[in-house]
């Protein structure tokens, strides 16, 4: 029996594939194609930020905390400018710093997490030992002395709050490589003597992507978080810039509180509505991107 | 045979191996012991043989072809490819000889990356190594499809479109796209149907005969063994206990642990309808802390008092055994 000349054996059903599967699993979870969709609708109304608002943000009208009306839907703050359109610039901004920020920390942490899981030894010490000690510190009350000491511009609010956030990445990629590092495709690709690069990122990277997005998208809706935190206590962004944060700093006086509600509201609400919606996403995309559920 | 060894050269000398895996314990992970899968192995390979070798799970076959394609950083010993010494070269310096000594993987389901293309995955070794010109490639991946026996559109599947069968093909088809001379097959067929199994060992068969490979053929199946190796080692505990030319080793055995094992293989063939059936008792024993003497003697049922005390050496013979009452 020749093997080579074999017929060939019929393909077993087709079993759909990864992205499909993921794609599937996502859509099922209704919650999470809302959040999907309200994201998006967030993304959308920060990018056209510009043409969608009445007026520029800071721009000083004649209305002084005037309550919301039809020249002003959502009324003006104490020194005359339109809420409504600073509501539309602080989520722009807000919703950056975000991304930004994420895209920053996900990056590096990867890089470490990858490096140290597959080298192992005294690196893989020393990157675990580093974030160890990140992340023993109390997270905000450091973020808050370092930003008083750098000011408190955009950038270094997004690199103080990355240097806070790669661990965690770093970590769970690192414990993923391990556990990849095992697989016979990677093994594979060490005996057929491709250079680590190409490993790395040609076949480790797509196999542990799926926990490192899950955590990215968190990680998004935690920064936004985050950075109205440091604004609310008046170490965000620096007004007249408006950021959801220091919108809602504003809410401090008992007065605004409790009488000019629409001051304070809306900027409270989006920051509820944007950060419930990534969460709902990672919720789906953990779901989705499981391979158990 | 021995007079075609004799002709050919060496292409694989593996000398006094010794591949330990370490037992980490408490706080610190210090190895508190040493698991000796590989204890002092000593083989050879000509050019153009298939050797197998073959025993039971855990007794450290698998961790003797992982040492030789270097997935495993053996703990002592040599081992020399081509006459070049790779115990201890790093993976940098072992590229360029990869290309020449390759592995075709036990389990066709988890040593094909899912998320690539068969295209891709039969492209990339040759394009990593820069042996193909971009042009080349389409033909150079028809080509290895047809030499194991697949269909050209099979390029532009996923690896779970195929049966087991069909992705150990290309996991043999990937092997070869380095065009080595030797391949190191860690029990290519035991993650596959009986039906199967023939198949993708007759492409082997066929492989070796039109490429010139040298095999050195990792089974614990008797059966898939004996239709492929020339010569076949049988190993115990991390060490060899008998080698001979396959037809020999299969009709005299002289170990009792070969006997023992082929007892346990129920071969479709009248050559073993006379032999007398022996089971094999108890466990195999921990590898960690082996017995002393003959590491067999505490399942062998013709063991006396100086296996227990005396380690027995391998003979030189072309049929060598490592026991002090071998079996006429």
């Amino acid at each position: 029996m020749s093997a080579t000349t074999l017929p060939w054996e019929q393909p077993n059903t087709r079993v759909e594939g990864y992205v499909r599967q993921v794609r599937r699993k996502f859509v099922r979870h209704r919650l999470a194609i809302w959040g999907l969709a309200v994201t998006i609708l967030l993304i959308l109304t920060a990018l056209f930020a510009p043409w969608l608002t009445p007026y520029p943000p800071n721009d000083v009208t004649s209305a002084f905390g005037a309550k919301p009306s039809a020249a002003h839907w959502l009324g003006t703050d104490q020194v005359g400018r339109d809420v409504l359109s600073r509501l539309l610039y602080g989520t722009r901004v807000s919703l950056f710093i975000g991304f930004t920020t994420v895209a920053i920390y996900v990056t590096f942490g990867t890089f470490v997490g990858m490096a140290a899981g597959y080298y192992g030894g005294w690196l893989d010490m020393a990157v675990m030992r580093m974030t160890d000690i990140f992340l023993s510190f109390p997270y905000m009350l450091v973020v808050l002395v370092i930003v008083s000491m750098l000011g408190s511009q955009i950038s270094t609010i997004m690199i103080v709050l990355a240097l806070f956030k790669w661990p965690t990445i770093a970590m769970l990629v690192r414990g993923s490589v391990l556990a990849a590092k095992e697989l016979d495709y990677i093994k594979a690709g060490v005996a057929l003597g491709f250079r680590t690069p190409r490993i790395l990122l040609r076949h480790m990277l797509p196999t542990i992507i799926g926990p490192i997005i899950v955590s990215a998208t968190f990680g998004v809706a935690g920064t936004i978080l985050s950075e109205a935190g440091l604004s609310f206590l008046g170490m965000g962004v620096k007004s007249p810039q408006a950021s959801l944060g220091n919108m809602l700093h504003d809410a401090q006086s008992l007065t605004v509180l409790t009488e000019q509600q629409w001051l304070w509201m809306p900027a409270g609400c989006m920051i509820l509505i944007a950060v419930l919606a990534v969460n709902f996403v990672g919720d789906g995309l953990r779901d989705a991107l499981d391979a158990k559920a | 045979m021995t007079a075609q060894e004799a002709m050919s050269k060496p292409l694989l000398q593996i000398e006094n191996l010794k591949t330990y895996y370490p037992v980490r314990r408490g706080l610190f992970g210090r190895a508190s012991g040493f698991v000796k899968a590989v204890d002092d192995v000593s083989l050879t390979l000509y050019e153009g043989e298939t050797l197998g070798l073959v025993g039971e799970s855990g007794c450290g076959k698998s961790s003797i072809g992982r040492s030789v394609v270097r997935l495993e950083r053996p703990h002592a010993g040599r081992i020399l490819f081509e006459g070049e010494d790779i115990t201890s070269v790093s993976q940098r310096e072992l590229r360029p000889v990869r290309l020449r000594l390759q592995m075709i993987f036990q389990d066709p389901y988890a040593s094909l990356n899912p998320r690539m293309r068969i295209f891709d995955t039969l492209a990339e070794p040759m394009i990593a190594h820069q042996l193909i010109k971009r042009g080349d490639v389409q033909g150079e991946v028809d080509r290895l499809l047809q030499l194991v026996g697949l269909p050209r559109a099979a390029a532009y599947r996923y690896p779970h479109e195929f049966s087991g069968g069909q992705k150990q093909r290309i996991g043999i088809a990937r092997a070869l796209s380095l065009k080595p001379r030797l391949i190191v097959c860690d029990e290519p067929v035991s993650a596959l149907d009986v039906s199967i199994q023939a198949q993708i060992l007759g492409l082997l068969q066929d492989l070796q005969d039109e490429l010139k490979l040298t095999c050195l053929f990792i089974a614990h199946g008797i059966g898939a063994v004996k239709q492929v190796s020339s010569r076949v080692a049988v190993m115990y505990l991390g060490q060899i206990v008998e080698i001979a030319p396959s037809e020999l080793l299969f009709r005299k055995p002289r170990h009792p642990y070969t006997k023992l094992l082929l007892g346990a293989y129920h071969p479709p063939d009248p050559l073993f309808r006379g032999m007398e059936r022996l089971i094999i008792q108890g466990d195999v024993p921990d590898p960690s802390d082996p017995p002393s003497g003959c590491r067999f003697h505490t399942r062998c049922p013709y063991a006396q008092e100086r296996c227990r005390m005396e380690e027995p050496s391998l003979t030189k013979d072309p049929h060598a055994v490592a026991c002090h009452y071998p079996l006429a």
